[in-house]
């Protein structure tokens, strides 16, 4: 497909409309959020499918395409923050702790922005390795880990360390992913047939509930970023750039798809809005909310949907 | 027979709910209740608008529980989340469940 007709497709996309709608409903003030426990609910109905379906991809795949893969997306984990923390310093006015915590969400990655990726894909007709949503499990710590080993030294209280490092690793979001793979690699392709109506054949229309959802809230943001100032909403434009196009090259190096090589990209340059929140409070509770959230929900979250996706697909079909 | 306690509450943001169940506990506080809570103040922003925003927790306790407890939001909490803690004397039935 051409760069044009791929943005088109994916501009017109059920989700990323919703997520438009939800957007604007924000800034109208108009109350469409769904209730909390729908929420909660619909969360984890994608992470155990997106879990499901990779385990399933997982149990079929060579080990020897799995461990390169992984090694390439460890390496990118670790990287992104580093690089994420020296641009913001000459970008922004940022100081060491909220750099770290703002590296902390690129260094992680977003659930969501993956999935619709996928989708993207299997609507550009482009296959993407089975065990992809593993790389998806592999890339959510290390980059949040990374980052917040950065700010300790200036730190002056460490009290809330023990709690942020279990938040990270027993997180529900990881905990519910890896228990997806789980079930998926225990029970595979036939096992799966029973559950593909709930998980696979509606999939799609339940991300298109949850991102009218994450319109509202990242829409809620866009003011944050707009007093935080240009330098921050450039580093959550170029940032996730940068960290695709090393993901989509370092895919292709380590022998994926140019669908699987797109996926790592989409992967490495999406930001954390769930895990790192969580664990960035409660590690660095001096850091502000407002700086983290309003780039990576208010900006690089929508940046990806609607443009950083196709564009990071091209990158890998004009490399591949 | 009524006895004399503390009735201490506190809305936190909900992303501390495991470390202030842990700061109650160590206090020496027998039990707590916590339930979801709404609300605005002073510093408006929360880390995640889907962990459920704030949580209110009470708890039963004598008035030394209260003050140790009192003293560690004050060391870790106070600084930089958004808490609201207050303390009420109360008539409680089977007082000795609590402390008393």
């Amino acid at each position: 497909m051409q760069a044009l007709d791929l943005a088109v497709a994916n501009l017109t996309s059920p989700p990323v409309l919703a997520f438009v709608v939800g957007v604007l409903a924000a800034a109208i003030r108009a109350d469409i959020r769904l209730p909390d426990a729908v929420y909660q609910g619909i969360s984890l109905y994608l992470l155990l499918g997106i879990g499901i379906k990779g385990g399933v991809g997982l149990r079929e795949a060579e080990l020897t395409a799995i461990v390169p893969a992984v090694g390439a997306t460890l390496l990118l984990g670790v990287s992104v923050p580093l690089v994420a923390v020296g641009l913001l310093r000459v970008l922004t006015p940022l100081g060491p702790i909220d750099r770290a915590a703002v590296a902390a969400h690129y260094g992680s990655t977003s659930l969501v922005t993956f999935t619709a990726g996928l989708v993207f894909l299997e609507a550009s007709g482009l296959p993407v390795e089975g065990f992809a949503a593993t790389l998806l499990a592999v890339l959510e710590v290390p980059g949040i880990v990374v980052a917040l080993l950065l700010a300790r030294r200036y730190l002056s209280d460490t009290d809330g360390w023990g709690h942020a490092l279990r938040e990270v690793v027993t997180g529900r979001s990881i905990v519910l992913l890896v228990a997806g793979l789980l079930i998926g690699a225990g029970t595979g392709a036939a096992g799966y047939a029973a559950v593909e109506p709930f998980f696979g054949g509606i999939f799609v229309g339940v991300l298109t509930l949850f991102l009218l959802e994450m319109g509202v809230v990242a829409g809620r943001r866009l003011p944050d970023v707009v007093r935080v100032g240009p330098g921050l909403v450039a580093f959550a434009i170029g940032m996730p750039i940068l960290a695709a196009s090393a993901g989509v090259v370092l895919g292709l190096a380590v022998g994926l798809s140019v669908g699987g090589a797109a996926i790592l990209g989409v992967l490495a340059g999406s930001a954390s809005y769930i895990a790192a929140p969580a664990a960035v409070r409660l590690a660095l509770p001096e850091a502000n909310p407002g700086i983290y959230l309003g780039a990576s929900l208010g900006v690089t979250f929508p940046f990806n949907l609607a443009v950083g996706i196709p564009l990071y697909t091209w990158i890998a079909q004009t490399l591949g | 027979m009524r006895q004399q306690l503390s009735l201490v509450t506190v809305i936190a943001e909900a992303v501390l709910e495991h470390r202030l169940v842990s700061e109650v506990r160590s206090a020496g506080a027998t039990g707590w209740t916590i339930t979801t809570a709404r609300g605005e103040g002073s510093r408006g922003v929360r880390a995640s608008e889907w962990e459920g925003g704030n949580i209110r927790l009470e708890t039963l306790c004598s008035p030394a529980v209260a003050d140790l407890l009192f003293a560690a939001l004050e060391a870790h909490y106070f600084p930089h989340y958004a808490v609201v803690a207050f303390e009420q004397q109360v008539s409680v039935l089977r007082g000795e469940k609590y402390g008393a």
